[in-house]
């Protein structure tokens, strides 16, 4: 029997706002335990919440980004439960009224494009971070994290594989990367993701019962943990035996999931409205202000680079695959108008020696202004594509301008025909069999002399000129 | 003067201006007085006279409360002193920071003069519930001063407090201000700021002045009024000079009397104390008409659940983990949050939280929660047309009997549920109430009547009010003890 996986995703992003959503503490990464804490973030009694405007804009921001239609009324609910790391013992999160609703994503899969519609964006707050005493019986409590700006994107139930799982976790990571509010960091935390999955015949259109799956710290863990739960459901379906709603944790030191609690143990939250916050309504031009100042995200930015730049469209989709080189490839085009050449020079040799370094295009000593320069200096024949091979390495180590590199090393071709004669004369005089088989009609023995000339130079010759001056020299035999 | 425990705020502040009094000097008279006297009343939790002299010595150069020492109920939070709601849960715990009401008392000179004696989280209507001890009626010692702010209540009438902060959700600043006979105000939600009010019931709650006369209660809700950025609940409204609206005048004013508040099995004293009250406010020429609040029958039950919903929610943070008390040697983690709010809360929280609990459980919140919800909207509704009719006050017992004797209701919750009967609609709708002295019983224990004004309009109660009191001695009189 074939079986297809029904997934829906719940992603949990945390804002990079400078202060937490209700509160004015940190949201920085890091720092001594409890260290970015104060009364209100702690839930100490009395305190009451007041809502971070920025972090509000954000969320905005993201709802339209993925075209949800973002609601009039901005209205929180406490969700209750008990747990060490949540201070108050409830995290005010949205509820029956989300921030926003129906949006979609677009994602790339084997079979071309697909929609994974996008059930709501909303707001809620972080919890802080148990930390268990190794080999005792303490744990420690770190509310560092606690009442940080949290974003969850609910997707509906439209995934149908894992790799299509993976592909929206990518284009969603590198659309939240184009909108600048997350830094996106599964391992700091900064991206949680949690899926719901069940399984159905190929063909049918209901849903089965799902499974939640917890404690994936990767994209990767979350399509290795969903392919486990799709092979563990279809075993089960085909042995007979019923599929349980439940949570499952990913244990990624076996590569299994393993239940965490069932269905008849699952909390009671006993929502309701956050009396400390009371709803309000947005202003009217804030949603359509906030749309109007959306930067340009990924799918516009590549059919620009294909339009108006005359990229390929693999080189345009590999490029706004990384927001910083993407940016980095504009700025170089401001100062050398050839996109195609730029592009070729970044997805190859500069691409290959930042990622050797683990480093980011914005962080690269080489600037786009230098990359640009070194091109020039090819255009202009002052050095050869091959030696720009070398010189660009020099430019990512130190930073250095081509032009310096090319003078300190006594780098440039040379192009002086004068020079060149005398070295192209020896030449022929040498190889003289060889002078003669290309005049009985052989071309690659010219070749041949061209090589010889470059080695006399140390390959400070100009090829091309060199070419001219032989062909002249041998015609004239 | 010996006696300077024995006046007003108003009184001392004139004495201080004239320079024949210093702030030191009423600390002391106040101090000895609750030295004398609150062995019989138990209204303070925490007093220590050394504090309150080094707050004298390092006072503002002026304010309007410039050496006025203020007693503050237990369920304010005052930086690095004891604030426990009367709570076990919270034995021990002295806040990092200071109540926005602390912070602004303190701008204008005021000396934070000792914490008063509660019902546990505010949770009842005798000051019973405390986990410390029951507090007293100054009139009469074997019965309760009312509560939730009964200490409040009871320090100001046995002149151990000049004046003293209260909080109110259902009737807890105005029931035991009538109980013991001085004035006390529950102002409109939103007028004063709650941020470092411990909540029990967010939405309802409010902080307010008890005080011995009017002028006393108009002068210090000014200093504690107005919006707070840190807290989204307050409202953005200029605070008016409410002590210029201290005039004896009445003409014109329409004060509208509900029927459903005048039902039989009222105290028959309170009654007729209440109704003489609106015949001299009639005499001095206000109009008054009778009014109607048709859904005030289903006040009692809304209100018990909204206000026990929000406190289950409140009082979750109470685990054990952070501060206040914890359980001796838990097991694990469930067995330190079981015994932690086993141990550390009281019968009355317990029988809220559960209660609270329940009726947002899936399955059962549409029934009870959702739908007192809706019906809080039509309570709401009510006022809203008594005011649009023109009315500029409601004028109602705030109590339906005079203070009740100690045990007399602790054994039966539901029974002290109704002694809040007339306060709690304020609540649920938001408007401002005040209760002011109106007579005293045979027995001699005082007889309040409460006025209810119309939203952000806490200056015409404070006129009426004034005007009454002008007419009247009650306020003049004082518990002997």
């Amino acid at each position: 029997m074939a079986y297809e996986p029904v997934v829906g995703l719940e992603v949990h992003v945390q804002l990079k706002t400078v202060s937490k959503m209700f509160c004015g503490c940190t949201t920085e990464f890091g720092g001594a335990p409890n260290s970015h804490t104060c009364p209100v973030c702690l839930g100490f009694p009395g305190t009451l919440p007041v809502l971070n405007r920025r972090a509000l804009v954000e969320a905005i921001r993201v709802a339209l980004a993925v075209g949800c239609k973002v609601s009039d009324k901005v209205k929180f609910h406490r969700k209750n439960y008990f747990y060490p790391d949540l201070p108050k013992d409830y995290q005010i999160s949205q509820y029956d009224e989300p921030l926003s609703e129906n949006g979609h994503l677009k994602i790339k899969t084997g079979g071309g494009e697909k929609t994974i519609r996008i059930k709501r964006v909303h707001m809620e707050e972080d919890a802080g971070k148990l930390i268990h005493e190794e080999g005792g019986d303490s744990s420690f409590v770190d509310f560092n994290r606690s009442g940080m700006p949290l974003l969850e994107i609910v997707s509906e139930p439209d995934i149908n594989s894992p790799e299509e799982a993976y592909q929206y976790l990518t284009d969603l990571k590198l659309l939240l990367r184009y909108l600048d509010v997350s830094d996106c960091d599964m391992e700091k935390g900064s991206l949680r993701c949690d899926a719901n999955i069940s399984i159905r015949k190929k063909g049918e259109t209901g849903l089965g019962t799902k499974a939640e799956v917890k404690n994936m710290n990767s994209f990767k863990a979350v399509k290795s943990a969903l392919e486990f739960e799709f092979e563990r459901q279809s075993k089960c379906l085909e042995t007979g035996e019923r599929i349980v709603q439940e949570t499952r944790l990913w244990n990624p030191d076996k590569g299994i999931t393993a239940s965490m609690r069932s269905k008849e143990e699952a909390h009671d939250y006993r929502y309701f409205p956050e009396p400390d916050l009371v709803p309000f309504t947005l202003q009217g031009d804030l949603v359509d202000e906030e749309r109007k100042n959306l930067p340009e995200l990924p799918e516009a930015r590549k059919g620009r680079f294909i339009g108006a730049l005359g990229l390929s469209g693999y080189d345009a989709e590999v490029l706004v695959q990384d927001k910083a080189t993407a940016d980095y490839f504009e700025e170089c085009v401001k100062f050398y108008n050839k996109p195609k050449i730029i592009s070729n020079w970044l997805m190859g040799d500069v691409s290959a020696y930042l990622n050797s370094k683990n480093l980011s295009a914005g962080d690269s000593k080489l600037k786009p202004q230098g990359l640009a320069g070194l091109l020039k200096e090819v255009d202009s024949g002052k050095i050869s594509g091959k030696m720009a091979k070398d010189i660009i390495i020099e430019m990512l180590d130190t930073g250095k301008g081509a032009a310096a590199i090319i003078s300190e090393k006594g780098l440039s071709q040379i192009s002086d025909t004068g020079e060149l004669e005398k070295f192209a004369e020896e030449t022929i005089a040498e190889n003289a069999k060889t002078a003669e088989d290309f005049l009985k009609g052989k071309d690659n023995a010219l070749m041949f002399l061209v090589g010889q000339v470059m080695k006399k130079t140390k390959g400070k010759a100009n090829p091309a000129v060199v070419n001219k001056i032989l062909r002249d020299k041998l015609s004239k035999k | 003067m010996d006696n300077l425990y024995s006046l007003t705020a108003g009184e001392l502040l004139s004495l201080l201006d004239k320079k024949s009094v210093k702030p030191e000097e009423i600390i002391e008279s106040v101090y000895s007085r609750a030295q004398s006297v609150d062995k019989k009343i138990k209204g303070y939790i925490h007093l220590d006279k050394e504090k309150a002299l080094s707050q004298a010595k390092g006072l503002p150069a002026s304010g309007r409360l410039r050496g006025i020492p203020v007693a503050i109920k237990d369920n304010i939070c005052v930086e690095g002193e004891l604030t426990t709601c009367a709570s076990k849960i919270l034995r021990g715990f002295k806040p990092p920071y200071n109540a926005t009401i602390i912070e602004k008392l303190k701008s204008e000179g005021a000396v934070i003069f000792g914490k008063t004696n509660m019902d546990e989280f505010a949770f009842g209507s005798s000051c019973e519930n405390s986990s410390y001890f029951p507090t007293l009626n100054p009139w009469d010692t074997a019965r309760i001063p009312g509560g939730s702010s009964g200490g409040s209540a009871a320090v100001v009438s046995a002149d151990e407090a000049i004046m003293a902060i209260g909080s109110d959700t259902g009737g807890s600043i105005r029931q035991p201000a009538s109980l013991c006979g001085v004035v006390g105000m529950k102002p409109t939600y939103g007028r004063v700021s709650r941020y470092g009010l411990i909540a029990f019931a967010s939405s309802l709650d409010q902080i307010g002045p008890l005080t011995k006369n009017v002028h006393d209660a108009a002068l210090l809700l000014g200093v504690i009024a107005g919006f707070d950025s840190k807290d989204s609940t307050s409202v953005n409204v200029p605070v008016p000079d409410y002590l210029s609206y201290l005039k004896n005048d009445v003409k014109g004013m329409k004060i509208g009397i509900p029927k459903e508040y005048f039902v039989a099995g009222m105290d028959k004293e309170v009654e007729a104390a209440v109704k003489e009250a609106i015949a001299l406010l009639k005499g001095k020429g206000a109009q008054i008409v009778e009014v109607t609040l048709p859904h005030t029958e289903y006040a009692v039950a809304v209100y018990y659940i909204i206000a026990t919903a929000e406190a289950s929610s409140n009082l979750a943070r109470f685990d054990g983990v952070q501060y206040g008390y914890r359980c001796e040697d838990p097991a694990n983690l469930l067995d330190m949050y079981e015994r932690t709010r086993e141990e550390g809360f009281g019968a009355e929280a317990k029988r809220r939280i559960i209660l609270g609990t329940y009726v947002l459980s899936s399955g059962y919140y549409d029934a009870y929660y959702l739908k007192a919800q809706k019906v809080r909207t039509l309570i709401k509704n009510d006022f809203e047309q008594v005011f649009k009719s023109g009315c500029d006050c409601i004028l109602t017992p705030t109590s339906p009997t005079p203070a009740f004797k100690v045990g007399e209701r602790s054994s039966d919750p539901l029974s002290m549920y109704l002694s809040d009967i007339f306060t709690i609609s304020v609540n649920l709708a938001g408007v401002p109430a005040l209760s002011i002295p109106c007579g005293y019983t045979k027995g001699g224990l005082p007889v309040g009547m409460q006025l209810i004004g119309d939203f952000f309009k806490e200056e015409e109660l404070f006129r009426a009010a004034y005007t009454y009191e002008c007419g009247t001695d009650w306020h003049k009189r004082s518990p002997e003890l």
